[in-house]
């Protein structure tokens, strides 16, 4: 599906998309997350300013950018823990920032994220921080959570370390938890917040696996924020590109890569010097040697 | 000239902030009290976390203090012929003054700054965050119960040090320089009341209780999320605790001597 270029028209304002591949409909699907002119501003800073992005359900969509362009931030203005200046973020029909707090907490309750730190709880152990979501929201028995936390742990991989404790884990392992944490409540969206940074290439390319399999065993939606372009744009169905605060290309992975901006080749390529300037702005090398004064 | 005042402005603006979200988080949490079911276990550790554990450190100052008070003021009353007067010199000291401010102190150093660092550093590795994506409240989860534990844990560590702190004045006055025992506990009985001495006493350990854990908690709480954040929130806490023990002791002093 990802070799195929497709097109998204919107039908009005009902956030329902009609997708066409090659030019004939295969399927009408409903975007699970919307935002519309979207603006946001941190100390004074516009870190989004009118920004549009659409995830369908079902898919995983990537969201790449350099470091300290609010892909995060992207995530947390999606998880209601921030609240645009301007604009509106649509989560499955409601709109995030106009939400209580007891029904941003209930739509939280269909929503899965991984952070970058994994946010382990360090006085439980691996068994006890999957099942702390479902002993917080539900009342099963003890025999149920067993079960429902060793397939979640099985599902990563990482049954056989049910009883250790996170400080005893690798960082592959440590998001690895984080991540059967977070489907502990078969979540309808699942976000992963620089779920390969300083991983090895073996822990890169389990996560990696786990992502797309978890996705497509379980239908849900995911969004992967990374600058881990080649193993990111493996797995994406769709990529969002942002800069600038601003989304600088989006499409497929194979439409992004044959994308002819400069500002995105110079990101997918790793190029050192472009319309990012290797430099950090300041006054000329002459200036500050010789000790002169000027602008 | 103007980008002083300017500078003036938003450091009391931000001084104000702080003050609006430390209300705020106070707010939460004494109108959100942990339900019996999940929220009672997690008060009950947090009492042995920050009561039970600060035992020792409790009762070993205490006892030293005791002893100590017991010394000094034997030397002094000798002086005018009231040694026998050392019970109720000890008793009221204790249970009016030392008792609940040092308690109050040594909590803050002890569990306080425990609390503070514990807080932060949920927050700075995403636990807070994680905690709060999984449609669980954080102040509900972590803060209300570390607030109450503390709460619970200071009259009752403040009644502890009361008990040993005379104890120990007992062994130097009784058992070391000779007292009668009898007119030690008798006068001590005679010249405490119950409700001027020990329960104002106890009220202020309960009002400090609520200060030194309530500072403590947000101070973790709103720490920036960095080594050096939480090392500042940790310092903050402690020495905001201590001046605000000294500062309200005045206060309820005032006020318990003025008859309310």
């Amino acid at each position: 599906m990802a070799l195929l270029e497709n097109k998204n028209c919107y039908l009005g304002n009902i956030g329902i998309i009609i997708t066409i591949f090659n030019g004939c409909t295969v399927g009408r699907m409903d975007n699970l997350v919307e935002m519309n002119e979207l603006c946001f501003e941190r100390n004074g800073r516009a870190i989004f300013s009118n920004v549009n992005l659409t995830i369908p359900r079902g898919q995983v969509t990537a969201v790449m950018g350099p470091s300290g362009t609010g892909k995060t931030t992207l995530l947390r203005l999606i998880g209601g823990e921030l609240r645009p200046s301007r604009g509106n973020v649509v989560v499955a029909g409601q709109s995030v920032p106009k939400l209580r707090r007891k029904a941003l907490f209930q739509l939280r309750r269909r929503m899965g994220m991984l952070f970058q730190n994994s946010g382990l709880f360090t006085h439980l152990n691996v068994f006890e921080n999957v099942a702390f979501p479902l002993r917080e929201h539900t009342r099963l028995s003890n025999a149920m959570i067993r079960s429902l936390v060793l397939m979640k742990l099985e599902m990563v991989g990482l049954r056989g370390a049910h009883e250790l404790m996170p400080s005893e884990l690798s960082g592959g392992m440590s998001r690895r938890v984080a991540l059967a944490r977070a489907i502990a409540l078969d979540p309808e969206l699942i976000m992963y917040d620089e779920p390969l940074s300083g991983q090895d290439p073996i822990s890169m390319g389990v996560l990696i696996k786990l992502i797309r399999t978890v996705n497509d065993a379980l239908g849900i939606t995911t969004i992967i924020v990374s600058h881990d372009v080649q193993e990111t744009l493996s797995i994406a169905d769709y990529t969002y590109v942002i800069a600038d605060s601003k989304i600088i290309g989006e499409g497929t992975p194979r439409s992004i890569q044959a994308n002819q901006s400069e500002q995105v080749q110079q990101f997918l390529q790793g190029l050192p010097d472009g319309p990012v300037p290797f430099h950090y702005p300041s006054r000329s090398l002459q200036q500050d040697l010789l000790g002169e004064k000027g602008a | 000239m103007i980008s002083y005042i300017q500078a003036l402005g938003r450091s009391g603006i931000d001084i104000l902030q702080q003050y609006g979200r430390a209300g705020v988080l106070l707010y939460r949490v004494m109108f959100h009290i942990p339900n019996l079911r999940k929220g009672f276990p997690l008060v009950l550790q947090q009492i042995y976390a920050e009561g039970v554990l600060s035992l020792l450190i409790i009762i070993v100052s205490s006892l030293f203090i005791g002893m100590v008070v017991a010394l000094q003021g034997y030397h002094t009353l000798a002086k005018f012929g009231a040694s026998q007067e050392l019970g109720p010199l000890v008793a009221l000291s204790v249970a009016r003054e030392l008792g609940p401010v040092v308690t109050a102190l040594l909590f803050a150093g002890r569990a306080g700054s425990a609390l503070t660092a514990e807080i932060g550093l949920m927050k700075a590795t995403e636990q807070l965050s994680s905690m709060a994506m999984m449609a669980i409240d954080p102040i509900r989860r972590v803060i209300s119960p570390r607030l109450w534990g503390g709460f619970i844990s200071m009259p009752l560590l403040t009644i502890i040090f009361n008990t040993v702190a005379i104890y120990g004045a007992y062994l130097v006055g009784v058992k070391w320089l000779g007292l009668d025992a009898g007119a030690f506990w008798s006068n001590m009985q005679a010249s405490v009341e119950f409700h001027a001495d020990i329960v104002n006493g106890i009220l202020k350990s309960i009002v400090f209780g609520l200060v030194v854990t309530w500072i403590a908690v947000y101070q973790g709480y709103d720490a920036e999320p960095t080594s050096a954040g939480i090392a500042n929130a940790t310092t903050r806490s402690v020495v905001y605790s201590s001046l605000a023990i000294l500062g309200l002791d005045f206060v309820l002093t005032t006020m318990m001597i003025g008859g309310w």
